[in-house]
């Protein structure tokens, strides 16, 4: 790398995130460390309330209200946490695009979808009126839309599930964003629509040269699509380095039941899966040590007790909390990874 | 393979009428299900899956709805049995679906719920209330821990254990399973299709298992059938399916199936695909403005199923005889 990389594109350090509720303050995330450089792209996976969602809406400032966020959240250099919400707003409305899972709660059904598109861009570039519609219009044809220009006067309802994803990309497009997020957008896609979103994402941002996040619950979405992978388990980062390497060796315990849970495509019919007994932790009451202690088959008496700091072995870039890692392996020469359609 | 069927589907079509036009979901389908066996039902949203299992267990729409063909359970036609006695059928027939939630009464308990088909059959409050605890305890929940609890205390998991609980609880011989692990995470998916399993092998259950995972129904299924617009385009063992695919469009499918593999790095292909309409049925067959190995007579003639060379059926003008890249038995 060269040192032009040096600057992230975005960066959080010691983030924490907290929030009031009946039954005591909710620690959501805990200590998050991570730092995306330009032109990459990140995948954050987790389970159904690991904070996948909460740790970018904190970052987006588009946290539900009476959400703590501590630590800082560093956007092109900038402190996001140290600015007046008005000028953190244009910020990031200047700089990040977002693509959330359900297009319907993010697409306004009575607006042509055209309208929507070009709305940020005329707010944060400051575009006239005709050249928001070419621009939308180019971003329509660019996301595969067909007919662009009749489209642009359609509603969202005239649009499959996978055309809207795609017309949320557009309208993420507007603003030439440095950093694309997007949180599940194709987890209510099928297989086949979903393949061509996400190659779509990746083709995008490899052209306009953007870093992305990809948010998942489904490893193999972020599988191959992202250069880094940051595995969250109730609120904490549990692991954490170049997603080849996560896939290949993974070292936390947690991130080793996760794929060794999934069915796999050459494993025999009827093949037993593995499971993961027992909840989540409740984030009202965590226990004292690792998250993951209460459901982990390797647990130790002091898993209980103290929480495993995260570490590395030979290879500084791949991180892990874990006091009693799975075994390191040692590296395949580069030329094995082979490259598919 | 016919002659221990327990259900033989044979030209089932079903069509709904909307705003005056007629649209074919299901299109001529035929199948068998064996006693004990899996048959994994795939394709991509619309595809039909959802409106075969309802054709099956006559849980469609009455309103505008056709259904023609013949769908046999051990010899006699669901089709046109009276529904008297079409009731009672569902003691052997059940159905869970893929949002288990929206077909829970919210405000009944748990036990309750598991013993809504043993009310409807009529069975006594003693027999009701035993076969409700096994099929609790089949499911992995105790009763004493959950009775009087309410739908909304459970997650999405443990509802869906629930809404299988309650299929279990008639004790049927042959459930149609809609996508039932679409909405877990992978963690609670495993156990759902571990438990599946169990109860398959324990009980001697056959399952239709509907799905667009496909890891997940090579996982459960003995054999699969492949739906592309309302037709079966393929249907063969899961061996033959997956390493010797024959039709483009199960080839499709298996190339989008998110793997995780370390070794591979995805080079995002920029093509995009057209859907065909489903109002205006085009003639020739229905895959070909996404297939890449398309000629002339597929726009002219539909390929009907025929034995492909791997011993599958194959409704295709060109099927691919090549084994896939990277699948095991
Ligand atoms: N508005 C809220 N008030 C209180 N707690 C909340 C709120 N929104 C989310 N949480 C809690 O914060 C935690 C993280 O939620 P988050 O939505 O980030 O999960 P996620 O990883 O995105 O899960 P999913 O895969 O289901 O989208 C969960 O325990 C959730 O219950
Ligand atoms: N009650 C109904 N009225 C009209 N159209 C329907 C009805 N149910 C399903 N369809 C249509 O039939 C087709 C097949 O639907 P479905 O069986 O639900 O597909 P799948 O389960 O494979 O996603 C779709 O085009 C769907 O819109
Ligand atoms: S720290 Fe202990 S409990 Fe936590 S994952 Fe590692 S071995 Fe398991
Ligand atoms: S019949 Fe022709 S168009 Fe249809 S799947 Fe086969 S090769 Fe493709
Ligand atoms: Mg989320
Ligand atoms: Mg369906």
């Amino acid at each position: 790398m060269y040192s032009e990389a040096a600057r992230p594109i975005l960066s959080c350090a010691a983030m924490t995130c907290e929030m009031d509720s009946v039954s005591g303050p909710l620690q959501i995330l805990q200590d998050i460390n991570f730092t995306l450089a330009p032109r990459r792209a990140l995948g954050i996976v987790g389970e159904s309330g690991a904070g996948k969602s909460m740790l970018v809406k904190a970052i987006m400032g588009i946290a539900p209200k009476g959400l703590k966020t501590k630590g800082r959240i560093e956007l092109d250099g900038q402190d996001l946490l140290a600015l007046k919400p008005k000028q953190r707003a244009w910020l990031i409305g200047r700089k990040v695009g977002i693509v959330f899972q359900n297009p319907m709660t993010s697409l306004n059904p009575f607006v042509q979808i055209g309208r929507q598109i070009e709305e940020a861009g005329c707010i944060h570039m400051g575009l006239s009126k005709a050249d928001a519609r070419s621009r939308a219009i180019e971003l329509l044809s660019f996301v595969g839309i067909p007919d662009p220009e009749d489209c642009y006067d359609y509603y969202p309802h005239q649009f499959s599930g996978g055309m809207k994803q795609r017309i949320m990309i557009a309208a993420a497009l507007i603003c030439q964003p440095d950093l694309l997020i997007a949180d599940e957008a194709t987890t209510a896609l099928d297989v086949t629509v979903q393949k061509e979103v996400l190659d779509l994402l990746q083709t995008i941002q490899a052209e306009r040269q953007m870093s992305m996040i990809l948010v998942s619950h489904n490893l193999g979405v972020v599988a191959g699509r992202t250069d880094e992978i940051l595995v969250l388990y109730g609120g904490n980062v549990v692991e954490y380095g170049p997603t080849a390497e996560v896939f290949r060796n993974p070292r936390h315990r947690y991130t080793e039941a996760l794929l060794s849970a999934m069915p796999a495509m050459d494993q025999p019919a009827h093949t037993r899966l593995r499971t993961i007994p027992g909840q989540p932790p409740n984030l009202a009451n965590r226990p004292a040590g690792c998250p993951f202690a209460p459901r982990c088959p390797s647990a130790q008496a002091v898993c209980h007790e103290i929480m495993p700091p995260m570490s590395a072995g030979i290879h500084p870039d791949h991180r892990f909390a874990c006091h009693f890692p799975l075994a390191e392996l040692p590296r395949p020469a580069p030329q094995e990874v082979a490259h598919v359609q | 393979m016919s002659s221990d069927a327990i259900l033989e589907v044979q030209n089932l079509s079903v069509s709904f009428t909307r705003a005056g036009k007629e649209m074919k979901a299901v299109d001529d389908v035929s199948f068998t299900v064996g006693a004990g066996e899996t048959l994994g039902l795939v394709g991509e949203s619309g595809s039909g899956k959802t409106t075969i299992g309802r054709a099956l267990l006559r849980l469609l729409p009455n309103a505008n709805t056709t259904a023609k063909g013949s769908v046999r359970y051990k010899g006699q036609d669901l089709i046109t049995l009276p529904s008297e006695d079409m009731r009672r059928m569902r003691d052997r027939l059940q159905m869970i679906f893929q949002d288990p939630l929206s077909s829970f009464n919210p405000r009944r308990n748990v036990e309750d719920i598991v013993a809504e088909g043993l009310v409807i059959q009529g069975k006594p409050a003693g027999e009701r209330k035993a076969r409700v605890q096994s099929a609790l305890a089949d499911v992995g929940f105790d009763i004493d821990l959950v009775a009087g609890r309410k739908p909304h205390q459970f997650s999405g998991g443990q509802c869906q254990r629930i809404a299988i609980a309650r299929s279990l609880a008639v004790e049927p011989e042959l459930i149609v399973c809609d996508e039932p692990v679409a909405s877990l995470d992978v963690s609670v998916q495993a156990q759902v299709i571990n438990l599946l399993q169990d109860i398959r092998e324990n009980r001697n259950l056959a399952l239709i298992f509907i799905s667009h995972d496909l890891a997940v129904v090579k996982n459960v299924s003995d054999r699969v059938a492949v739906l592309y617009m309302g037709r079966i385009v393929e249907i063969g063992t899961g061996p033959q399916i997956y390493t010797r695919p024959a039709h483009p469009y199960t080839r499709t499918l298996l190339e989008a199936v998110p793997v995780v593999d370390a070794t591979r790095k995805i080079e995002p292909d920029g093509k995009r695909t057209v859907m065909p309409s489903r109002n205006r049925p085009q003639g020739g067959c229905a895959f070909r403005s996404r297939c890449p190995r398309a000629t002339e007579i597929c726009a002219e003639v539909v390929p009907t199923l025929r034995t492909a060379p791997g011993g599958q059926m194959v409704a295709c003008h060109h099927p691919h005889d090549e084994p896939a890249s990277g699948m095991a038995a």
